[in-house]
């Protein structure tokens, strides 16, 4: 079977940190990859370089099998959600403008209507993006992302802002996607227990690749929790 | 009269549309860099003796390109790239005008526009250019709006983002020599500004907020064109009041509270 990423020694080094060192893992379709990893240990760098953000790295992406490098009609089966999505705060665009963009064809206009019904976010559709919370805003950027039925959705997990009640209706919308629709997840997250309940596989990234596989692997391993636990606490401290 | 309306009208509308992207990129004042730069260009037809509008959209849209350019490979952030602009069109207008002994009867025209005067040809122009660079963000439009909402994510949905903004700058040349006529080079900006932000406090969608800028500055520049001809004053001055007064009242309804906040 295809894989959907194939990443092989990836190496990031900004001017100041090496954010990531010689990542190598694979995502296979139907996977609901869980990237853990403490504030600065690459994940955002990960998918900025996954994304063609940043060109900038050694190593190899590939995605269906064919090198980032070479083309860029990978892009056409991603949906990604930023981490934190910047705009102007009084960009006139209604929730329905945003979703828009993210069309590729005009003609399939009823599919805005439909995944602004599946988020609930439908009557928000005529109120300005910049009036709506943190969390409203969230899935206003996954139904962006998943307008053009992407084969794969990339979301880099907000820090701030959203409360217990839309975390919770995050991740179940994430994991109908997932068993529904059988779109590919790759999600970061601080969250170990929620990584642990939503994904059925992990990475754990601090630079390196601590882990890569299915999330039971690394749950019932104690030692493997334990051990990341430290490290990324001692990261942690390290950086304040 | 006729002429100077319909050639009024229409770049009303192409200021508007052209602005609201500007506007929206933090790049308000860029509509000024290249009117002032264009400056520089109409001295130097001036003193070639080659019609000044045609030097001028040379000279602007090679200065448009190359400070992009520059913005880019060396991240000067965009208001102190429209300083360098700005002060080296008048800079180099300036010396060449004193090179060449002075005109000042032209200059003065250029400077706070002459739409009573406009040519057939001009008128034209005007029309044409218009209609293409309409055209041209009708296609574009998805491209346009999202790679002005968020680079970052027009770039991750595979929009050729670096193409789209050389393309703004360029349609932004294009408009601010066409509308030199209209209120000269001192006064475009305002064209490009003052409708845009009063049409964005209204908290409609991107559609509606367009079609908002574009009726306040056709309003504007009618209303503005009639009654200097009424009165006998260059019309810069009045389009540019009146459309000042619409942001004032804009205003005023919104602090009254009619308008919903946003
Ligand atoms: N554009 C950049 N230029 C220089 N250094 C950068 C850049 N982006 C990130 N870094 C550095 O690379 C490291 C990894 O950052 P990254 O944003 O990828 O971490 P992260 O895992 O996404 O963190 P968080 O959980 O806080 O979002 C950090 O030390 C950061 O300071
Ligand atoms: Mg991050």
């Amino acid at each position: 079977m295809l894989n959907i990423v194939e990443i092989e020694h990836l190496t990031v080094q900004y001017p100041d940190v090496k954010a990531l060192d010689d990542v190598s893992f694979t995502v296979n379709k139907g996977d609901f990859l869980g990237i853990i990893g403490p504030n600065g240990a690459g994940k955002s760098t990960l998918f900025a370089s996954m994304l063609g953000l940043n060109t900038k790295y050694k190593g190899k992406i590939k995605f269906f099998g064919q090198d980032i490098r070479k083309s860029k009609d990978y892009l056409k089966e991603i949906g990604y959600v930023p981490q934190k999505p910047i705009f102007e705060k009084n960009f006139p665009a209604t929730v329905n403008d945003v979703v828009q963009m993210g069309l590729r064809q005009e003609s399939d206009a009823n599919k805005i209507d439909e995944i602004l019904q599946q988020l609930w976010i439908h009557e928000l559709s005529k109120r300005r993006i910049g009036e709506l919370s943190g969390g409203q805003q969230q899935r206003v950027f996954i139904a962006k992302a998943l307008v053009n039925n992407p084969k794969l959705l990339i979301l880099d997990e907000p820090i701030t802002g959203i409360d217990q009640q839309s975390i919770e209706l995050f991740y179940s919308i994430l994991r109908e996607l997932n068993s529904k629709q059988k779109i590919t997840i790759i999600w970061s997250s601080h969250d170990l227990d929620a990584v642990n309940q939503h994904a059925n596989h992990v990475a754990c990234l601090n630079r390196k690749l601590f882990f890569h596989g299915e999330s039971d692997e690394f749950f019932e391993n104690d030692e493997l929790v334990k051990q990341y636990s430290e490290a990324s606490m001692q990261e942690h401290m390290h950086h304040h | 009269m006729q002429r100077a309306l319909i050639s009024g009208v229409a770049i009303a509308i192409l200021c508007s549309v052209i602005g609201l992207f500007l506007v929206l990129r933090r790049y308000a004042l860029f509509g000024d860099a290249i009117a002032h730069s264009s400056f520089g260009g109409i001295a130097l037809g001036l003193m070639a003796g080659v019609y000044p509008l045609w030097t001028a959209y040379g000279v602007s849209l090679v200065s448009a390109l190359v400070i992009t350019k520059v913005k880019e490979k060396y991240n000067i952030s965009g208001d102190a790239s429209v300083a360098v602009l700005l002060s080296s069109g008048i800079a180099i207008g300036l010396v060449i005008i004193g090179i060449s002994g002075g005109f000042t009867i032209d200059i003065f025209s250029f400077l706070f526009g002459s739409i009573l005067l406009v040519s057939v040809n001009d008128t034209i122009l005007i029309l044409s250019l218009t209609g293409v660079i309409l055209i041209v963000v009708l296609l574009l439009y998805r491209q346009l709006l999202y790679s002005t909402f968020n680079e970052e994510q027009a770039k991750v949905s595979g929009i050729p983002v670096e193409k789209i903004n050389y393309l703004i700058v360029f349609m932004a040349g294009v408009t601010v020599v066409t509308s030199i006529q209209l209120v000269g080079v001192l006064l475009i900006s305002a064209l490009f500004v003052i409708p845009n932000v009063t049409a964005i406090m209204y908290g409609k969608g991107f559609k509606q907020t367009a079609i908002l800028s574009i009726s306040f500055s056709i309003f504007s520049v009618v209303a503005g064109i009639l009654v200097s001809y009424i009165f006998d004053i260059t019309p810069a001055g009045t389009i540019v009041l009146l459309s000042i007064s619409l942001l004032a009242g804009t205003m005023g309804i919104k602090s009254a509270g009619l308008l919903s906040k946003n």
